[in-house]
């Protein structure tokens, strides 16, 4: 198997530029949480031109809604959720800076315009491997909305996360690529 | 007439709760390495490994396989010759309610479809109960992840549409469902009965172990020729192409009205959750 890529979070533009769809990456530094909840709220005042609570320019925004953590652990089990209902959201949290997000399953052609338009990547984490995911989870902050509950924005402090590109800054898109590749007729 | 405690019930219920989203089956960690031997694509090769890994963790740690933990779906076989003092449904819920809670496991319950809130401890469950002869209470809990869930469909086709007709629509669900429900999957399919009874016979299909064919050997070709048109399809681990796209496919089937031809998908994620114990 090919080595992962190493890279560090906040992403740089030239790190952004080199993953490329397939690339195994492990991510280590901080992240953000976020999902439909807290979009709603970011994409709303986003609307309205008012300032959001957490500065996104840069981030990357993991969409996750963990189990809850029993005594000794930070983070209970902490795997991807569909990334598509964030689709609505998505192409502001571009427009507004954010460059990057880790969640399950394909993105809308929207999406995928605004990330290619504003150099940002989709990486995708694998569903169901909740437990092992949460392993690589070393801090975990609440940096806004925290009446959201297991909803509420988190920062969270990751070492050798493991993500695959899913949609690169270039416009590919392994999903439709990798399909092609195996299907048999 | 045998006699079975109330709370003999709820500590069951509870207890299968937890194992059930601690300890993946056997049979899927198997059919795992089975699928990595087979796999071509250096991603899917990828993602299978973390999936070993991840019901090693959760197996060990005792922690859920995934944070959706489902809905707790029930199959409650009751012997007609048992007694279960006090009532049973309402034991069932306490110990869901139990192990959800003590266990650590996520709630994802709304007590209203429309106007609801998290009910807070994953209740009510789905209860199937069957009267079957015998003395003893056999409990089966399979959480269900919402994802994977969202993937299935009910059809009422026509009887001329046959069995070509059944195989071209379970083909057609899982290519729409794509990356959605987790794949590796597992698909459970109906056939017969009225609208409502074939979902339940797909759901029930989902309570076989990996590799486990139907005892009509004309179902068993036809769940054989379905699993590899569905790996032929090229969705792979995640949707992110490769060869592993369904681990199984289980087909279940019930007498039909004349006029009617129901069939039903049920899609089940990786996290093919489902533990049984008999009192
Ligand atoms: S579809 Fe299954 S594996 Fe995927 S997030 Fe839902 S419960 Fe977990």
């Amino acid at each position: 198997m090919a080595e992962p890529k190493r890279i560090t979070a906040p992403l740089s533009d030239d790190d952004i530029m080199k993953l490329k769809i397939g690339d195994s990456v492990l991510i280590t530094g901080k992240i953000l949480t976020g999902r439909d909840a807290a979009h709603k709220r970011l994409f709303e005042l986003a609307q309205k031109g008012e300032a959001l609570p957490v500065d996104i320019k840069g981030q990357i925004i993991y969409y996750v809604g963990p189990a809850p953590a029993k005594q000794g652990y930070i983070i209970g089990p902490a795997g991807p959720t569909t990334s598509g209902r964030m689709d609505p959201y998505t192409p502001k949290m571009l427009e507004l800076g954010l460059k990057g997000m880790i969640g399950k399953g394909v993105r809308s052609k929207e999406v995928r315009d605004a990330m290619k338009k504003h150099k940002a990547v989709y990486l995708a984490a694998t569903g169901g491997a909740a437990a092992l995911i949460a392993k690589n989870i070393k801090a975990v902050k609440i940096v806004a909305y925290e009446d959201l509950g297991p909803e509420a924005i988190r920062e969270l402090e990751v070492e050798d996360f493991p993500v695959i590109v899913a949609n690169d800054a270039h416009g590919g898109d392994l999903y439709e690529e990798g399909q092609k590749k195996y299907r048999k007729e | 007439m045998r006699e079975v405690d109330y709370n003999q019930v709820v500590e069951t219920v509870s207890r299968l709760c937890m194992e059930a989203n601690y300890f993946l089956g056997g049979d899927v960690v198997k059919a795992f390495n089975d699928a990595l031997k087979k796999e071509e694509s250096e991603t899917a090769k990828n993602i299978l490994n973390q999936l070993l890994q991840n019901a090693e963790i959760s197996r060990t740690e005792k922690i859920p396989i995934c944070q959706d933990c489902g809905f707790a779906v029930v199959f409650l076989e009751l012997g007609e010759d048992v007694h279960v003092k006090g009532n049973i449904i309402k034991a069932i819920n306490e110990g869901v309610s139990k192990g959800y809670t003590e266990g650590f496991l996520r709630k994802s319950i709304v007590s209203d479809p429309v106007k609801g809130k998290n009910t807070g401890d994953n209740t009510p469950a789905i209860v199937h109960t069957m009267i079957v002869p015998g003395d003893t209470v056999k409990i089966t809990v399979a959480p269900k992840g919402g994802g994977s869930e969202n993937m299935s469909e009910v059809k009422m086709m026509k009887p001329a549409d046959g069995i070509e007709g059944v195989k071209n629509f379970v083909i057609d669900r899982v290519q729409r469902s794509s990356s959605n429900p987790c794949p590796p999957t597992v698909i459970g399919v109906g056939i017969g009965g009225t609208f409502e009874y074939v979902a339940f016979l797909a759901k029930k299909a989902l309570l076989r172990d990996i590799g486990q064919r139907h005892p009509d050997p004309f179902y068993a070709d036809v769940e054989r020729e379905l699993l590899q048109r569905i790996n032929n399809l090229g969705i792979g681990p995640m949707g992110l192409g490769g060869r592993t796209t369904s681990l199984d496919v289980f087909i279940e089937v019930h007498p039909r009205h004349i006029a009617s031809f129901p069939v039903a998908v049920n899609t089940n994620c990786h996290a093919a959750r489902h533990k049984t114990a008999v009192i």
